[in-house]
């Protein structure tokens, strides 16, 4: 038993692949608790961020400047009554925010935050991806017809034509970078989520400014496709608050509701991982052509302390800034402990064993928080689309667009 | 309720597209609770998928019985509760109705009394038109211009508090003239904002203007063509946008408009893009008038000689004004008394709604929520 657990430890791939169902299962609960506090975390800046866009404070009252407030919303919303309609189809309201919230976690198992960190890593992974993903649309669809009333059947009807037709050019936008990734010597390309990114290191380019400007146009094409999947502002429809008061969701209530929310959250954030893995290079850090050699490598691995260091650093800015009356004491001592928190953890990560192993993760969360930071941005700067125009972007723009790229990726492989 | 059906069923409604699928329409209720309809309008829509083929508006669940209160009151008793009409620009009803009483009473407000109030009511102007392009934007999905407008309509409600104590229904003149003599700093004030404001209006502009989803979200939506805002009896942006240059100001000038240099916006398609830009642009035009207002105001008595028991001559009187969403009408009849016979109250917002039908037919869902934002009703104007 302990040989099977030990086993592992020597190996260098991810536990599905060595076939360690024990490490597998560590990974897993690791990802889920991580993501969740991803989201809890996400909720908080995208509260914060956005107030900050339009000149408000945002949660201020729970904990140092409302750091609390994800904890204090989680409570609430599972002390909350869990309201299920008199007309509904009991079942299937039931069932629906837990398909979505399966489908936005079960993406999670091929995303590879390093090359070993990933549950698992299959040869299909891309396809695999997006097909659970796709997945969630019958969520969507099975809450708007189970809660039996007219605004979430429109939301509903609204979510699956939006989030099927942007799947189309979505998919498009993949395929040409899965194109790129045969351009090696063997000729043989990968659906694998790992191989993508390690053909991207073999072939000293992000596939971002491969074949520029085509590469960039097709991550374009699936930064705005990604959006739209995620039903998030500017192509947010399906739960136009001043237009379907929620959408899908509007019978939902309590826990439930927040199942709704952690899976858009979580679907975010598993997209914008799709992106980062197809063309920003996945865990692979910036500059590795040109900012090359040990003195390099050493100052990007020390890049992850700094930043939690930084973190550590606002968070005393923080602190010394705090009103001094006595009754804000508590929340300045808490405060002061989440700075020291931060920094214990920036220290931590200067530990040259942990500062190696780090790297990886650090560079792909990076990524992956700018898309989340652009989400926030989007939200704060656009109207939405109405529903006629949003599929005419889809199925007009976007998707010729997306064919012809994947075209001019074809003739530029073979030809170059 | 009744059954939403029953209310449609006077209409001639178009029937669904039965080419490809059996399919029949949706009847959906909009309100009284919902989002987006400006407080408690009730519309049923009646629905083909998302194209929309015929509308009713369900209106009075804030009908306070206004007019009839008025009976009962005394004329200077009765002022207060104009304000509570169109909330979002209570000295404009407060303007209407006192000019209207000294119209009955056959006596004019001094010119400064004149020149303080032209200068709070264009103010009023700016803040319901701000107002409404926060709440118009929101509807349509842009959260940030609502607290961008709301932070620029404080500096204004400063300034009334300032004046009279209340930020929202003012009550800030009397029959005769005003009650309050400007404070010490009102011109100062005044003219502070007239520099802040301008930029702002500058930075919605920017953040709206040359968005495309937002050109293209209000582009050709909601049309109404000029004929049918006159047979509708439509007026205020909605009518100037539309192309028919009427704005009673210049058209009937009362308090001292005619004094003042100013132009009317107007559009040409009447679209909600061009509604938009023509109150945008009469933002400018109110800031102009302001400017003028506060550089020629002149010193004097701010009360006109008012009996102290108001016994207007038996007649009747018809006095209207350009509030910020259309013509406000006031009709009072008298008989001797100190009670108006019957006040009558042509409200703009009232007027307006009857257009919705008309402008959202054959359009979609989301542009009924567009059209509700563009014609800038308050349902406490609605329902009196």
């Amino acid at each position: 038993m302990l040989d099977y657990v030990t086993s592992y430890l020597g190996m260098n791939t991810t536990p599905g692949q060595a076939g360690n169902v024990f490490w597998a299962l560590i990974y897993i609960l690791v990802v889920f608790a991580g993501v969740s506090v991803a989201v809890m975390a996400m909720n908080w800046l995208e509260r914060k961020a956005l107030a900050h866009f339009q000149i408000r404070l945002g949660p201020m009252r729970v904990g140092p400047h409302g750091l609390l407030q994800p904890i204090a919303d989680a409570v609430k919303l599972m002390t909350k009554e869990d309201i299920i309609p008199a007309e509904a189809d009991a079942f299937v309201f039931w069932i629906a925010p837990l398909i979505i919230l399966c489908a936005s976690f079960t993406v999670y198992i091929v995303i590879p935050f390093g090359p070993t960190h990933a549950i698992t890593d299959l040869n299909i992974g891309v396809l695999f991806m997006l097909g659970v993903s796709s997945l969630s649309v019958l969520g969507v669809v099975m809450a708007g017809w189970a809660s039996n009333s007219h605004y979430p059947l429109l939301g509903a009807l609204r979510s699956s034509a939006q989030m099927i037709s942007y799947e189309v050019a979505m998919g498009m936008a993949v395929v040409s970078a899965i194109l790129m990734t045969s351009l090696n010597k063997t000729g043989t390309g990968t659906l694998s989520m790992i191989g993508i990114v390690e053909a991207q290191q073999q072939q000293q380019i992000w596939f971002l400014f491969k074949f520029f400007p085509f590469g960039f146009i097709a991550f374009a094409i699936f930064a705005i496709a990604m959006v739209a999947e995620t039903n998030r502002a500017p192509f947010d429809l399906p739960e136009a608050e001043s237009e379907l008061t929620a959408g899908f969701h509007t019978e939902y209530s309590g826990l439930r509701w927040s199942l709704f929310m952690l899976g858009e959250y979580a679907a975010m954030i598993a997209v914008s991982s799709i992106a980062v893995t197809l063309w920003l290079g996945g865990w692979l850090r910036p500059f590795p052509n040109t900012l090359t050699g040990a003195t390099w490598d050493l100052v990007f691995s020390l890049l992850p302390g700094f930043t939690f260091l930084g973190l550590a650093l606002i968070a005393f800015i923080g602190v010394i800034r705090m009103p001094k009356h006595p009754y804000f004491r508590i929340q300045t001592m808490g405060l002061a402990g989440f700075a020291v928190v931060l920094g214990i953890i920036g220290l931590v990560l200067f530990i040259p064993p942990v500062r190696d192993r780090i790297q990886d993760i650090f560079w792909f969360v990076a990524k992956v928080a700018v898309f989340m930071y652009l989400y926030i941005w989007y939200r704060a700067t656009f109207p939405r689309y109405r529903f006629d125009q949003l599929m005419r972007v889809g199925w007009k723009v976007l998707l010729p667009v997306a064919i012809g790229v994947l075209i001019m990726t074809a003739i530029l492989g073979v030809v170059l | 309720m009744a059954d939403p059906t029953t209310y449609l069923s006077h209409l001639e409604l178009g029937e669904p597209d039965k080419t490809f699928l059996d399919s029949s329409e949706l009847i959906i209720n909009m309100g009284p609770q919902h989002p987006a309809t400006h407080g408690v309008l009730r519309v049923i829509l009646k629905l083909d998928g998302e194209k929309v083929l015929g509308t009713e508006c369900v209106i009075g669940y804030l009908h306070r019985g206004v007019e009839k209160i008025a009976e009962h009151r005394t004329y200077t008793m009765f002022n207060p509760y104009v304000d509570r009409m169109d909330y979002v620009a209570a000295v404009s009803n407060g303007l209407g109705y006192c000019e209207a009483v000294e119209k009955l009473l056959n006596i004019e407000a001094p010119p400064r009394a004149k020149y303080i109030r032209v200068i709070l009511t264009e103010l009023n102007r700016i803040a319901s038109h701000q107002l409404w392009l926060g709440t118009h934007a929101l509807d349509i999905g842009a959260m940030t211009p609502l607290f961008y407008t709301f932070r620029d309509r404080e500096e204004i409600l400063k300034i009334f508090e300032k004046y009279c104590g209340a930020r929202l229904t003012t009550h800030a003149f009397r029959i005769g003239g005003c009650q309050y003599e400007t404070y010490e700093g009102f011109e100062q004030d005044v003219k502070k904002f007239l520099d802040f404001v301008p930029p702002r209006i500058d930075e919605y502009e920017e953040l709206l203007t040359t968005n495309r989803i937002w050109v293209e979200r209000t582009r050709e939506v909601g049309k109404i063509s000029a004929a049918d805002c006159k047979a509708l009896g439509v007026t205020g942006p909605v009518l100037r946008a539309s192309g028919v240059k009427w704005d009673i100001r210049k058209a009937l000038p009362y308090a001292n408009y005619s004094e003042f240099d100013f132009d009317i916006p107007t559009g040409a398609n009447g679209d909600t893009f061009d509604r938009y830009m023509v109150r945008m642009q009469e933002m400018r035009q109110s800031l102009r008038i302001i400017r003028q207002a506060v550089e020629r105001i002149p010193e004097g008595p701010i009360m006109a000689k008012v009996p102290k028991v108001m016994k207007p001559p038996v007649g009747e009187v018809y006095h209207s004004i350009e509030a910020p969403k259309g013509e406000l009408g006031y009709f009072i009849v008298s008989d001797g008394s100190t009670q108006p016979y019957r006040v009558r109250v042509r409200p703009p917002s009232f007027v307006n709604l009857q257009a919705l039908d008309i402008m959202v037919r054959g359009q979609l869902v989301a542009d009924v929520i567009a059209v509700i934002g563009t014609l800038d009703i308050v349902l406490g104007e609605v329902d009196r």
